[in-house]
């Protein structure tokens, strides 16, 4: 699946390569030229980013999230899920292997959902590696506001739904 | 073929922003490195290392289809399907464009960013990314389904289905707000 993800992109890469070579060439050079260097220059983001993350994650109290975000735990539990998804390093896996550790551990499966959707919507790290580096400050800002309602709105829906 | 060379922003490799990751990591690994020893310092570190060796390759393709889609995506189109006045359409189509798009956030920041330069609405391009982040199948696929199994990430997925629009909506309202512009000056 990660070789299938790797290999759709330079697919999409190569083509678009060769559409920007027949406009001309020295449309895909300068094009070529900038998005490597768009990629050097957010090597040391990234670097830190990914690096870091194993050790953030190694000091967090698994156990203890997994108390905090019970299935009675309420608009409270919600709160702090949503929270806690906002201070969960942003790798590709702590957020989901925490949210499974605390639905094992007796948390409800609505703060789960409301635990990772705030992950992966606004994770700290993700937000200030990623995102950041790359678009504009205010606008990332106002994405973040308008994303607060939504792993409030979605753990609702679960709960609403009865499901999963 | 005569439009003006796009404005991308300049992009430093080190900001505030990253300073803060650096210290924040710097403070943990030295923390793991006391509390639990050279052993487990180095292992995070190996698996770490590994991780970033593996994500370089699909780094450097986002950064060129975000470069190429900048100059090839006729901005007509863009402004048309996604621009400030596509409405509730742009907002449908950009959740349907977060969907599909694969990768990380590595690929979709860039193309993001590339779209916002070429003339797409706020509420579009938020609920792009907010579409990426809860409904994008590459994550879904190979990190959520192995840790929660099928039946949540189905049903998860179905809950989170309209929230990008609703993200969308609300961007555009609070950015009509607080005048803020896609160009967005800092």
């Amino acid at each position: 699946m990660n070789l299938f993800v790797d290999l759709l992109l330079w697919a999409i890469a190569i083509v678009l390569a060769v559409i920007a070579g027949r406009r001309s060439h020295t449309l895909l050079r300068t094009s070529t030229r900038e998005g490597v260097m768009d990629c050097v220059r957010l090597i040391p983001r990234i670097m830190l980013g990914v690096i870091g993350a194993g050790y953030i994650a190694a000091l967090l109290p698994q156990e203890t999230v997994g108390r905090w975000l019970g299935a009675d735990s309420g608009f409270a539990g919600l709160a702090i899920a949503t929270l806690g998804g906002f201070v969960t390093p942003g790798g590709p896996v702590i957020g989901f292997s925490i949210g499974v550790a605390a639905l094992k551990g007796g948390a409800g499966a609505p703060q789960v959902i409301a635990y990772t959707t705030a992950w992966a919507l606004f994770a700290f790290q993700r937000l200030f590696i990623w995102e950041l580096g790359v678009m504009p400050p205010r606008l990332v800002w106002l994405r973040v506001a308008a994303s607060l309602p939504i792993p409030f709105l979605a753990a609702l829906g679960a709960m609403l739904i009865g499901r999963p | 073929m005569s439009e003006p060379p796009l404005q991308r922003r300049p992009r430093r490799s080190l900001d505030w922003s990253t300073a803060f990751i650096a210290v924040t990591v710097i403070g943990a690994a030295i923390a793991v490195y006391v509390r639990d020893g050279q052993t487990r310092f180095l292992e995070i570190l190996v698996s770490d290392v590994a991780l970033f060796l593996d994500i370089l390759p699909k780094v450097l393709a986002a950064c060129l289809i975000a470069s190429f889609v900048a100059v090839l995506m006729p901005r007509e189109t863009v402004l048309r399907w996604v621009g400030a006045e596509s409405g509730f359409m742009g907002l449908i189509i950009a959740t349907m464009a977060g969907i599909i798009v694969p990768g990380g956030p590595i690929t979709v920041f860039p193309i993001a960013a590339a779209f916002l330069a070429i003339g797409a609405g706020i509420g579009p391009t938020i609920a792009f990314v907010t579409s990426w982040t809860l409904l994008g199948y590459g994550r879904a696929l190979i990190w959520e389904l192995p840790f929660f199994g099928p039946e949540f990430v189905v049903w998860r997925s179905l809950i989170a289905l309209p929230l990008p629009i609703v993200a969308g909506l609300l961007a555009r309202s609070l950015a009509g707000l607080f005048g803020v512009r896609p160009g967005g000056g800092t």
